[in-house]
């Protein structure tokens, strides 16, 4: 597998760690009244799709970069990249 | 001799002598160890697996199942070869296997008498009762009689490799439709890899005589590959097996190096193992010829009829004298005719089809089939049923010609299930199967020459075209071979006795029929019902008949029945070739600190620290253990000094304007309010509210921090900070680095800690100016060196930092002068006696499920918010009765603590429901002169002064312990500030 850093082009998938979902980018707001539910569901909740999930990649062993990808987990395909501190498309 | 006296393409000037179970024999260049045997008349070379039946050679590829040798001596021998893979060297000794005490007079063959209990499922059945025997008597049994062949128990210390290769092309099989391929794609261009298996390319076009062009297909192979290796962008890997398609077009490969060589050449590996990045690849691998199932066609003669062909054509050898050919398709035929050519006998071809006719001048027995052969230790006669009545025709060679299955297993690798066609009664690979990956040739289905040329360069222009490339014009030879017509017979149900349809496994046609009385039915089930296609040869020659023999039972059809999947290895792989260069050092790298050097020349014994090779002690001329160093180091840190290499400790710089309101979210205490020039005790947590790491925040400037991180969680908390940089708080000003290895770090610790740096430095660092918990940096000759007033040991303690490269050099300045203070190195383990003995923490403490308020740290907890805070203040991670961090002594008169104990109340029975904790570390302490432990204990702070029971059930111990604080010396830390 090779997963292609915005920064240091298409890598060996050993250089990157693998966090997790990307709504671990959605920190829950700490003074909100339901704070603990929404944190308990942040940390410990997530969907588990099979086809297209939004993923955060670091590249350990590269730029030092954390990044947004879609994979689609049955076939294991990169459909996007992109540096987490760039903003969301808006398309 | 049934070597033929011209033809083949083998070397006739050199012979080569080798032997066999003992016996030297003669073999020529070009031959396999299997066409020497042959050559020499010998078809039993081996005993099957589970019932020690006498077994021949029946295939002339990677996918036989019967002979499988030992090659080599000693820690040398490698077992499970394939004799016909297995290329001839001077002086080959190859043993067969699975024997006791001969090939001829097997003892363990009793297994074929008592085959009625050993029949499918006897793994499951039989074993199963009585319970109590399992251990003492059916384990040990199974593991003397199974198992193929044996590896030697010394290590290997041949030299094996890992290779790493990227191209534009993979071309996998080089017969026809790879040659014609690599061919087109090598002359537009591209960067082509071509492997095959074989040490000869060209694949079936040197096993048929089939005329491409008027020119012998051998010969048109030949010049080809002539083509291919002139061109600088075409790799050609010969004795390469690719073995596995993974992800994203990475390719396994094993390169068999000196396999075919008496001993490698020095520096040169055995074996490679090649991960290959192809951005595509054209799958030729061809197809493998399927017997057909019939009562006693175990018998050593009995063998696949492209074989016979590869034995007659390629290696000039006659596999029989009297060679019957039993068929279901035209192959048989072209059997037959080659046979006549080299002039051998052909005792009969038996044609399953009743509409056969001859195609030469041969007797045929159309509609007929072999119900029986006979003939101990190898064929000697064979009993055919005809539409008229049985016959017995006397022949030594029984050659089967079956309906050929595309070798897709490739294709499966990533999941795809092949697809079947009922025109062909074949599966082939499902298109998209391996993205990148097309098929060409036999594997696609195609059945001439022509065919298999004209789709190897059909998917070579589409792989040219997509590297936007220009295809070239390549004019396809005429082939002398046409269409084969074959009927899907798959086996005999006429006769008695057995048939067998894994080889390798013994699984029998009766075994498949139990597994479907028993309602085994799915493939999948069937497979593990009977082992079928579980051997090492994943039933490459077994899959097809048993899933016919299945869809037969039924009425149904093979694509109902299913498929198997396969996964790799193509072929089995040696452990050496997979783990090359893993042993030994070459396991793990290892990180060196600054004074490695000069650690080794003081004889210090290492010890691993994660990567980082850390001296544990220091031993001195006349210490015999490692307590005697440990004691008299850490008693010389308490009493005069000690430098240590602290280099390990993850160091990270942070700057920003941002930066402490950063690192106030990171840290459970305030970052922000710390002076400029002091440094700090923090501890961050993860965000599920649980300790993450601990180590001490200097503030170098406003906007500018170091942080250090413990050696073991370094990465961890690197990748936490990166992650909440640029993931939670892009818009924070902040900038993380990881300098861990921009600077080494050494401490000197000790009441003369402060003398030994006079001797290095003009700087001032009286107490005054350079109160405990402070920082400044200081000139170390020329060198700007940063220096820290922190203590890991309880002592007054200094950490002397310079960048990297000074490392070696101000290590032996600190060696010298901690001398001349009457102090000198320690290692890890004094490290841990005196961080014990102040209750200092590491990560056996900091195991992951601690909270702050466990390790006694709550206070620490500021007001605001931080990673983690909202989850530490769930109720059940505030609980009263939690784990909490205590010291431990020992009351009673066992002295011993032990790390990894268990507490127990006394009196209470030592069993996990009463468990009341855990020894985290421990340690002698030479100050106190008795054993110290830290303990995670329930409820443990408000039990300080109570006994508890440490019950060590590995070791068996038990210490009656006293509950203390996990302070043991100088609380008041009198000692560090001073
Ligand atoms: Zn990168």
């Amino acid at each position: 597998m090779k997963l292609a850093c915005p920064l240091c082009g298409a890598r060996d998938i050993r250089e990157f760690h693998y966090q997790g979902a990307a709504s671990l980018a959605d920190r829950p707001d700490p003074g909100a009244p339901e704070a603990r539910q929404e944190f308990l569901d942040y940390v410990y909740m997530r969907d588990n799709p099979a086809g297209e999930n939004r993923e955060l990649w670091f590249h350990a062993h590269g730029c030092g970069a954390w990044l947004v990808a879609t994979r689609d987990v049955t076939t294991h395909e990169f459909l996007s990249v992109r540096l987490a501190t760039d903003k969301e498309p808006t398309t | 001799m049934s070597r033929l006296a011209q033809g083949g393409l083998i070397d006739r000037t050199r012979q080569l002598p080798f032997t066999f179970d003992g016996e030297t024999m003669l073999g020529l260049a070009g031959d396999t160890l299997a066409s020497a045997l042959l050559a020499k008349g010998r078809h039993l070379v081996g005993r099957s697996f589970k019932y020690h039946r006498p077994r021949g050679i029946m295939t002339a590829g990677s996918e036989e199942p019967n002979a499988l040798v030992t090659i080599r001596r000693g820690n040398h021998a490698i077992p499970n070869l394939r004799a016909t893979t297995q290329e001839l060297y001077r002086a080959l000794d190859a043993r067969s296997q699975n024997r006791f005490p001969s090939l001829d007079f097997d003892l363990l063959a009793v297994n074929d008498l008592l085959s009625p209990f050993f029949g499918a499922g006897f793994y499951y059945k039989t074993f199963m009762w009585p319970r109590s025997f399992w251990d003492r008597v059916y384990e040990p049994f199974i593991r003397r009689a199974a198992g193929l062949g044996r590896l030697g128990l010394e290590p290997d210390d041949r030299l094996h490799d890992k290779g790493f290769a990227h191209c534009d092309l993979l071309v996998i099989g080089g017969g026809p439709a790879g040659l014609i391929a690599a061919l087109a794609a090598g002359r537009a261009g591209l960067d082509v890899i071509l492997a095959d298996e074989d040490f000869l390319f060209g694949g079936r076009l040197n096993a048929e005589r089939i005329d491409l062009d008027d020119q012998p297909g051998n010969e048109w192979a030949a010049a080809i590959v002539a083509e291919l290796r002139a061109m600088e962008n075409i790799r050609l890997m010969g004795r390469t097996t690719v073995t596995g398609a993974y992800d994203g077009g990475i390719y396994g490969a094993v390169q068999r190096v000196a396999d075919h060589l008496p001993a490698a050449p020095a520096d040169v590996p055995e074996q490679i193992f090649w991960r290959i990045n192809a951005r595509h690849a054209i799958l030729a691998t061809g197809a493998i010829e399927q017997p057909i199932i019939f009562p006693g066609n175990d018998r050593p003669g009995v063998m696949m009829a492209g074989a016979v062909r590869s034995y007659l054509n390629r290696f000039a050898v006659a596999a029989g004298r009297s060679v019957a050919v039993f068929a279901n398709n035209d192959t048989g035929h072209r059997t037959a005719r080659d046979l006549l050519a080299a002039g051998v006998e052909v005792a009969a071809v038996i044609d399953t089809r009743p509409d056969a006719t001859p195609q030469g001048d041969y007797p045929l027995l159309s509609g007929a089939q072999v119900i029986a052969t006979s003939g101990r230790l190898g064929l000697r006669e064979i009993t055919v049923q005809t539409g008229s009545g049985r016959q017995r025709l006397r022949a030594d060679c029984l050659a089967v010609a079956g309906v050929w299955a595309p070798a897709l297993h490739l294709s499966c690798h990533l999941g795809a299930r092949p697809v079947w066609r009922d025109d062909i009664n074949a599966f082939v690979p499902a298109d998209g199967a391996v993205p990148g990956m097309r098929a060409a040739g036999a594997v696609a289905g195609l059945r001439t020459t022509r065919d298999a040329l004209k789709s190897g360069l059909a998917v070579a222009r589409e792989v040219i075209a997509e590297h936007g490339r220009k295809a070239p014009r390549i004019r396809l030879p005429h082939c002398s071979d046409g269409p084969v017509e074959c009927a899907p017979f798959w086996y005999v149900t006429a006769g008695k006795g057995r048939a067998w349809v894994d080889f390798q496994n013994d699984v029998t046609a009766k075994d498949i029929a139990q597994a479907h009385r028993e309602n085994f039915r799915a493939s999948e089930h069937l497979k593990r019902y009977t082992t079928l296609g579980m051997a090492p040869d994943q039933g490459k020659t077994a899959n097809m008949a048993a899933l016919a023999i299945m869809a037969g039972l039924d009425g149904r059809s093979i694509p109902e029945v299913g498929t198997t999947s396969f996964r790799p290895p193509y072929v089995p792989v040696s452990m050496a070739a997979l783990g090359a260069q893993g042993a030994g050092r070459g396991f793990a790298p290892e990180r060196l600190m600054p004074s490695d050097a000069l650690a080794r020349k003081r004889g210090a014994v290492f010890v691993e620290l994660g990567l980082w090779q850390r001296p544990a002690w220091y031993p001195r001329p006349g210490e015999t253990s490692w307590r005697q160093s440990c004691d008299r180091e850490a008693r010389m840190v308490r009493e005069t000094v000690g430098i240590c290499d602290m280099t390990t400790l993850g160091k990270i710089d942070v700057q920003g304007r941002d930066a402490a309101e950063f690192l106030d979210r990171i840290y459970v205490n305030n970052i922000a309010t710390l002076a400029v020039g002091r440094t700090r005790y923090g501890v961050m947590l993860r965000e599920d509210g649980f300790v993450m790491d601990d180590g001490t925040v200097a503030r170098l400037g406003k906007r500018h921090f170091l942080l250090t991180s413990t050696t073991g969680a370094h990465d961890q908390v690197w990748r936490h900070l990166t992650f909440c940089a640029q993931v939670l708080w892009p818009d924070l000003d902040v900038q993380p680095s990881d300098v861990t290895e921009a600077w080494a770090q050494f401490a000197a610790a000790g009441p003369k800690a402060r003398d030994l740096l006079h001797r290095l430095t003009q700087a001032d660092i009286s107490n005054d100016s350079m109160p405990f918990m402070s920082w400044r940096e200081v000139k170390i000759g020329k060198i700007t060196a940063r220096l820290f007033r922190i203590s890991y040991s309880g002592e007054l303690g200094f950490e002397l930092a310079v960048p990297a490269q000074y490392g070696p050099s101000l290590a032996e300045a600190l060696e010298e002068s901690a001398r001349a203070e009457g102090g000198d190195w320690f290692g890890l383990e004094a490290l841990n006696v005196l961080r014990l003995e102040k209750g200092f923490l590491t990560h056996a403490e900091i195991d992951g499920r601690v909270t702050l308020d466990d390790l006694g740290l709550g206070r620490m907890m500021a007001a605001r918010d931080c990673i983690g805070k909202v989850m530490a203040d769930r109720p059940a991670l505030r609980a009263p009765d939690r784990m909490q961090l205590v010291g431990l002594k020992p009351a009673g008169a066992s002295k011993q603590l032990l790390g990894g104990a268990h507490l127990f109340n006394p009196g209470d029975p030592v069993d996990r429901e009463h468990d009341q904790g855990v020894i985290t570390s421990q340690c002698f302490s030479p100050h106190l002169g008795h054993p110290i432990a830290l303990a995670l204990l329930r409820g443990g702070r408000g039990r300080i002064g109570e006994q508890i029971l440490m019950h060590d059930h590995l070791r068996g111990v038990e210490t009656l312990c006293a509950v203390c604080t996990p302070v043991f010396l100088d609380p008041e830390g009198g000692r560090m500030r001073g």
